[in-house]
């Protein structure tokens, strides 16, 4: 199915949870996750599945003032 | 008699002992970044918070792993909102990212020219922020009114500019900030504008707690050597804050006596 990641259109198997969608991505370091402008805990990563059409937003720290 | 060792100060039951707060943006890398803060001896740095690069190399390392939160107190940015919501939103987003830590530098920007803050959406964002049990660092104008208003609303520091955002112009009201700092009952922080170590010593003069700053050091020529003069001038405007300077005269006061003159 489709979704799009930070802006840009992705494909994903049906029924993928944001674990498997992490491990895909092979993110590392520190991080959250959004989909449709609701963050994700972490303690919900294994049983929350994303949809087709779903805006995902994974976001990191990053230099700044 | 050196009282500086138990000069520290607070925010939000926190204790520092640096008054010397340092942005990560800017730098060639993030070495030079790391450099540059140890040498500030900074124990808050700011950071951004940016859409992770999906599918590029991994050459460029995560921040956090130079710059760890296991040896800084990280200070999350809304830079680049222009809204509360937004604001708000990259807040909910930091606080996740870090595990719960739920200290931020609230930035509600108007104008791109001066990135000068929105001060109503700035107000409205930092009440729902404190509502929401976050620790609120505030970036303001040196409006004294605002600066107690937002105390009044539960901020745990109000850092009024000292000019615009990277301009390095230095404190452009002193008046101003003083009469913020006789009014606060939190900290304030300059944040904002400073350009090179005077500017940072007369902030601390002024009474203030402490200073944040980022373009000062990382765009000096050599930022590390920078790093550590702000570190003094940090140093030197407190020790001079807490001497209690000599009274300012409009005419000569004589240094040596006039008794035992020989001519």
């Amino acid at each position: 199915m489709e979704v799009l990641i930070n802006g840009s259109p992705y494909s994903i198997e049906n029924n993928c949870s944001v674990n498997t969608l992490i491990k895909e991505l092979e993110l590392n370091g520190k991080y959250a996750i959004e989909i449709n402008q609701y963050i994700i805990p972490r303690s919900q990563y294994n049983s929350k599945k994303i949809n087709s059409g779903d805006k995902v937003e994974i976001v990191q720290a990053i230099g700044g003032g | 008699m050196r009282n500086f060792d138990t000069d520290k100060f607070k925010i939000a039951d926190s204790i520092y002992s640096s008054r010397l707060l340092v942005g990560t943006g800017k730098y060639k890398n993030i070495q030079e970044a790391k450099s540059a803060i140890d040498e500030s001896g900074a124990e808050i740095v700011t950071v951004a918070i940016r859409r992770t690069n999906i599918g590029q190399d991994e050459t460029e390392p995560n921040l956090l792993d130079i710059i760890s939160p296991n040896k800084f107190t990280i200070l999350p940015n809304t830079a680049g909102c222009y809204d509360a919501d937004s604001a708000i939103r990259t807040c909910q987003l930091a606080r996740e990212l870090l595990d719960g830590h739920n200290l931020i530098k609230l930035e509600v920007l108007a104008d791109e020219k001066t990135l000068f803050p929105d001060i109503a959406q700035t107000l409205y964002a930092a009440e729902k922020l404190v509502n929401d049990n976050f620790k609120v660092m505030v970036y303001t104008t040196d409006d004294p009114i605002i600066a107690k208003r937002l105390e009044e609303i539960g901020c745990v520091a109000v850092m009024p500019l000292a000019a615009p955002i990277g301009s390095g112009l230095g404190i452009q009201n002193p008046y101003n900030i003083r009469n913020i700092v006789e009014n606060a009952s939190v900290p304030i922080i300059v944040d904002a504008g400073v350009g090179t170590s005077s500017d940072a010593s007369i902030a601390m003069e002024l009474g203030c707690d402490g200073v944040l700053m980022n373009t000062a050091i990382a765009e000096a020529k050599n930022p590390i050597l920078m790093a550590s003069a702000m570190k003094k001038a940090i140093q030197a405007g407190r020790e001079a804050y807490l001497a209690g300077r000599m009274p300012k005269r409009a005419y000569a006061s004589a240094s040596s006596p006039i008794d035992g003159q020989f001519f």
